[in-house]
């Protein structure tokens, strides 16, 4: 199906996270919904994985099956040495603890009923503060993620902006000092301006603590700029594995090159403006339903290069350069598309 | 593009919108005058905060003055002074002078409303035209927004439509009584990355098609930047910069646009690039700062910026060409100050 | 055009204004009221209205004077019956130690007249008395004890076993949330005031046990509440946040849920003492609640049954204004509330 194997596992590497054929599946009133199909995926000691996908494709589900939270509906985690599934329920909250989760919405992460010095500091509590001193220990959290304690400290959530709410989530998850981050959207619903803060909090944070990190969003440039490999999914399934340095260029896949083509840019004004019918793309598309994905690769409904072969057999990733895996049928490089990966083009600020 | 001698079909003069809340007077939008013609597409981009969808809905008239908000200033549509109208008066403009396509196509349809009502019900109430007349514009309009197998779309409920349908209906409802002004407010945040896309080329080549107006707010410069022919940048109520959208974007003269587009992460830069992030936060419009308002923020702010406003002026050399505008005291690609920004507070 | 504008101010009446029409307002209500209540010219039917109106148009007057003397408007109304909830609370906690009527012992009660008229402020009875010689303004005052008394109690009970059965329930679902949905949905099906007969046939008429069976009337619904809230928050993103922290069930229904259900449980809980005071009466109206002579306000009613109301309306009506007067304020404390704390109307 669309995109399974696990060609891309660096087996030979001491890994921090190696996830194995997981599959994530809700009961519906109308079946099942198959959020995550046999996704593979690991991550080196310091690495940044980037998940790229948009609404639907499964990498929330991943993220919080990778979590146990809710565990998977099969396949395995291995966090380390410890494999996650199938741990006691004591066991996996401490393991759980060695992970930690940043969410999209930090105001809705925050508990509205707590203040600021009582939310950092939630997971010392639960885990015992070892020689740490409270005091103290609150204000350097505070102060490493770029908050002034003195203002923000006796405040609760709904009285700071977004930003600075996602600086205490993130302070939070660091508190306890963990191996692994995930990040799911952490940015997607701050502003601009604010975002940019909250992506080189997050870099400063990796390099300082050593972390790594999983990264998921729907964001193509957000994700190229902290990750140092990136996943694509379409539809529960991976698309693409591929380096993020010169991923514009690089990248085969037929969905991954949609995502590019789409991302808003001073070089739509340069396509003559055509009529709706003969607009490039303007025809809508529906995205399949995770109820009933299509057969074979997932993405043929929506691809231009999709054949026969595409409906009866999944592809499998493939290396087809250094470090680049791809599961399509019709990985064909002259579709490097030049106005679409030129940079410069995608480009809206000047070069100093 | 504007000749001088026919009025522009849009007319916004000192436009202030302030919201009277428990915290006091928040002045969402401060002062904020433009043009807009036939044909053209006019870019509001900015943070959350910076009042450009309230912009937006003032412009509109569905904001306007009552107990809780005051609107001063005026807004001329086609002619028409929208805030000096009746109730009545104004409604009659929605439609067939002005539409609006919002944020979320989920919460802008009536869940319990087919789309063909939708469509016929606006049609039938502006047109006056009968049932089957109705039917065929609304399938019509369907087919022009691109949405496939129209006829069997208007039995259907907007739940049983993908976002990006919902949006074309949206857009389609908007379209029904051939607007000359369309303003779309975010019409693409709550879309997916692809469908984004689909969505503004949609609007982009319906302008085109039909010679509309179209006032696109949005807080994504990326889409504003390919998209429109004019750019009016606002921060904490007010303008800070304007003009033809490709030099604004190539070489900004506001420290603020410099920095906003500085802070995205650009496909262009190698993985792990430093962002030059804007510190602090936007803001509280309860309470905003003296002088210009970016000044707190701001790299080149010096002495002057915190206690005087600055005012929006022409860019001298490209002004009268591009009517290239920055309210700043110290902008980005000039070393003096401008002449005829001072003004005491 | 740099400096703000003035924002034109949409008050058109002045103060002196305000303060003038509304004291007059205020004077001309009351001496109607007065008038209507007092006057035998007209029908029974016509001076119900005038005093109604009278009423209404003190209240309205008593809201200009305040707007007057704020400077914005006032809830008259909400703060007229919170001064109601503190005069009744208040009486009924400190009424042994009021200079009070005899309230319930008969026997002393035979030196008095019987049906004494209302005599006013400074009488020996304000009220008047009833056929056992029994001071009516002690009466009330100690039947508020009781009835209140009641109505606490069982909501007291109903909102812990209530509140902490619907937050498990909601919160750990499946085959207990499954138990705990019959369960209550059964207790909700028996119409409330044949259980209530049936309780009161079975267990003895004290406070006690007249608590105990109102507070089954607040549980299923105080589980239904805490249960939808539990649900709400549980699917908030701070909870699996903290889960993602690793914190335990406990902990998390304690610091995560708990905090976030108990406003709109309390909310509701408000509501409810109003409900059973009510029911309390209806119980003791019916002879089924508290026995005579200890007052409550239910029995107190029933006193006018068999033609005594015809003759002596005080009997019923001093009663009968406490209960609606106090019902009517917890009312609107608990719609306050449930604006103020229910997370679906004002999302944190």
């Amino acid at each position: 199906m669309a995109g399974s194997g696990t060609a891309h596992l660096r087996t030979d590497r001491e890994r921090s996270l190696v996830v194995d054929d997981l599959v994530v599946e809700f009961p519906v009133t109308h079946g099942t919904v198959h959020a995550v199909s046999g996704l593979n995926l690991d991550l080196l000691p310091g690495e940044t994985l980037g998940i790229l996908g948009e609404s639907g494709c499964g990498k929330s589900s991943a993220g919080r099956a990778v979590m146990q939270l809710p565990p998977p509906t099969s396949g395995s985690v291995h966090l380390g040495e410890v494999e996650l599934t199938g741990l006691k329920a004591r066991e996996m909250r401490r393991a759980r603890a060695r992970m930690q989760l940043v969410l999209q919405d930090p105001v809705s992460a925050l508990n509205p009923r707590r203040k600021v010095k009582d939310l950092v500091v939630e997971g010392l509590e639960i885990w015992g503060w070892a020689e740490r001193r409270r005091d103290t220990f609150v204000d350097e959290l505070l102060t490493s993620v770029g908050l002034d304690p003195e203002s923000v400290r006796e405040k609760r959530p709904h009285e700071l902006s977004g930003g600075q709410c996602q600086r205490v989530c993130i302070a939070r998850a660091l508190a306890l000092d963990p191996e692994v981050l995930i990040c799911d959207e952490p940015v997607s619903s701050l502003d601009v301006s604010v975002q940019a803060q909250i992506l080189n909090l997050l870099e400063q944070a990796r390099e300082r603590y050593g972390l790594s990190m999983v990264f998921i969003a729907h964001d193509v440039a957000v994700v190229k700029n902290i990750s140092d490999r990136v996943l694509v999914m379409y539809l529960g399934k991976t698309c693409e594995v591929l380096p993020s340095d010169g991923l514009e260029r690089n990248a085969l896949h037929p969905y991954t090159r949609l995502l590019l083509a789409s991302v808003p840019s001073e070089a739509d004004a340069d396509r003559a403006p055509a009529g709706v019918e003969a607009a490039p793309g303007s025809k809508a598309v529906e995205l399949p339903s995770p109820l009933d994905p299509p057969s074979g690769c997932r993405f043929r409904t929506r691809c231009p290069l999709a054949t026969d072969r595409c409906a009866a057999e999944e592809p499998r990733l493939r290396e087809l350069r250094p470090g680049q895996f791809v599961a399509c049928h019709h990985p064909d490089p002259t579709l490097a598309d030049p106005t679409l990966a030129d940079p410069t083009l995608a480009d809206p600020t000047p070069e100093e | 593009m504007t000749t001088p001698s026919v009025p522009d079909l849009l007319e916004v003069t000192d436009l202030r919108t302030v919201f009277h809340t428990a915290r006091g007077d928040v002045r969402a939008v401060d002062g904020v005058s433009f043009r807009l013609a036939a044909g053209e597409t006019l870019g509001l981009v900015g943070e959350s905060g910076s009042g450009k969808s309230v912009l937006g809905r003032t412009v509109m008239g569905l904001i306007s003055s009552g107990p809780t908000t005051t609107v001063t200033g005026s807004v001329r549509i086609g002619g028409h002074d929208v805030h000096a109208l009746k109730p009545s008066a104004r409604r009659r403009l929605w439609g067939p002078e002005v539409a609006m396509v919002f944020q979320d196509p989920m919460t802008s349809l009536n869940p319990v409303k087919r789309v063909g009502t939708h469509l016929t019900e606006t049609l039938r109430r502006h047109l006056h035209c009968s049932r089957t007349e109705a039917t065929e514009r609304a399938v019509d309009l369907l087919r022009q927004v691109g949405i496939p197998e129209p006829a069997r779309r208007l039995r259907q409920y907007p739940h049983e439509l993908s976002g990006g349908m919902r949006q074309r209906v949206v857009i389609a409802t908007a379209l029904a009584c051939d607007p000359r002004l369309l303003i779309a407010d975010e019409p693409t945040t709550a879309l997916d990355v692809t469908v984004q896309k689909q969505i503004l080329d949609l609007l982009g080549s319906l302008v085109a098609e039909r010679d509309m107006a179209m006032l696109l707010v949005s807080h994504d410069l990326g889409a504003v930047a390919g998209r429109t022919d004019r750019v009016q940048v606002m921060y904490a109520g007010r303008t800070v910069e304007s003009g033809a959208t490709r030099p604004v974007f190539a070489a900004p003269e506001h420290p603020y646009t410099e920095a906003l587009l500085a802070s995205i992460p650009n496909l262009a830069h190698p993985p792990h690039t430093v962002l030059r992030a804007i510190e602090g936060n936007p803001p509280d419009m309860a309470r905003p700062p003296l002088g210009c308002r970016f000044a707190p923020r701001c790299g080149r702010a010096a002495a002057g910026c915190t206690d005087e406003l600055p005012l929006l002026v022409g860019v001298p050399g490209s002004a009268g060409v591009t009517g290239r505008e920055v309210a700043c005291h110290h902008p980005v690609g000039l070393s003096a100050p401008l002449e005829g920004n001072r003004h005491g507070r | 055009m740099l400096a703000p504008e003035p924002i034109a101010v949409r008050r058109r009446d002045t103060r002196p204004v305000l303060l003038l029409t509304g004291a007059l307002l205020l004077a001309l209500g009351l001496a109607v009221a007065g008038w209507a209540a007092g006057t035998t010219v007209l029908v029974t039917l016509v001076r119900m209205l005038v005093l109604v109106a009278g009423i209404l148009a003190a209240i309205a007057g008593l809201g200009r004077v305040a707007r007057g003397v704020r400077g914005k408007p006032v809830d008259v109304v909400f703060w007229l019956g919170m001064t109601w909830l503190v005069l009744i609370l208040g009486a009924a906690a400190l009424a042994p130690l009021l200079p009070l009527g005899n309230a319930d012992d008969s026997v002393a009660g035979l030196t008095s007249p019987i049906f004494a008229a209302p005599g006013g402020i400074g009488a020996e009875h304000p009220l008047g008395t009833n056929n056992y010689g029994l001071d009516v303004l002690a009466r009330a005052v100690f039947g508020a004890r009781t009835s209140i008394l009641v109505a606490l109690m069982a909501v007291l009970i109903g909102t812990t076993v209530g509140g902490l059965v619907g937050m498990v329930s909601g919160f750990v679902r499946g085959t207990t949330d499954r138990i705990v949905g019959i369960l209550s949905n059964a207790l909700l099906a028996v119409p409330p005031l044949i259980l209530l007969i049936a309780l009161g046939t079975v267990l003895d008429p004290s406070i006690r046990s007249i608590a105990f069976a109102l507070s089954l009337l607040t549980i299923p619904s105080m589980v239904r509440l805490a249960r939808a809230n539990t649900i709400t928050v549980a699917e908030r993103e701070f909870v699996l946040a903290a889960r993602a922290l690793g914190a335990g069930r406990v902990r998390l229904l304690l610091r995560e849920v708990l905090p976030n259900v108990v406003l709109p449980v309390l909310s509701l809980a408000v509501v409810m003492i109003s409900v059973l005071v009510v029911a309390e009466a209806s119980l003791s109206f019916l002879g089924i609640g508290i026995e005579q002579p200890a007052p409550t306000w239910g029995n107190m009613i029933a006193e006018g049954q068999g033609g005594v109301m015809e003759d002596h309306p005080y009997i019923v009506v001093v009663p009968g204004i406490c209960l609606f007067l106090t019902v009517f304020s917890f009312n609107l404390l608990g719609e306050k509330a449930q604006k103020r704390w229910d997370p679906r109307a004002a999302k944190l």
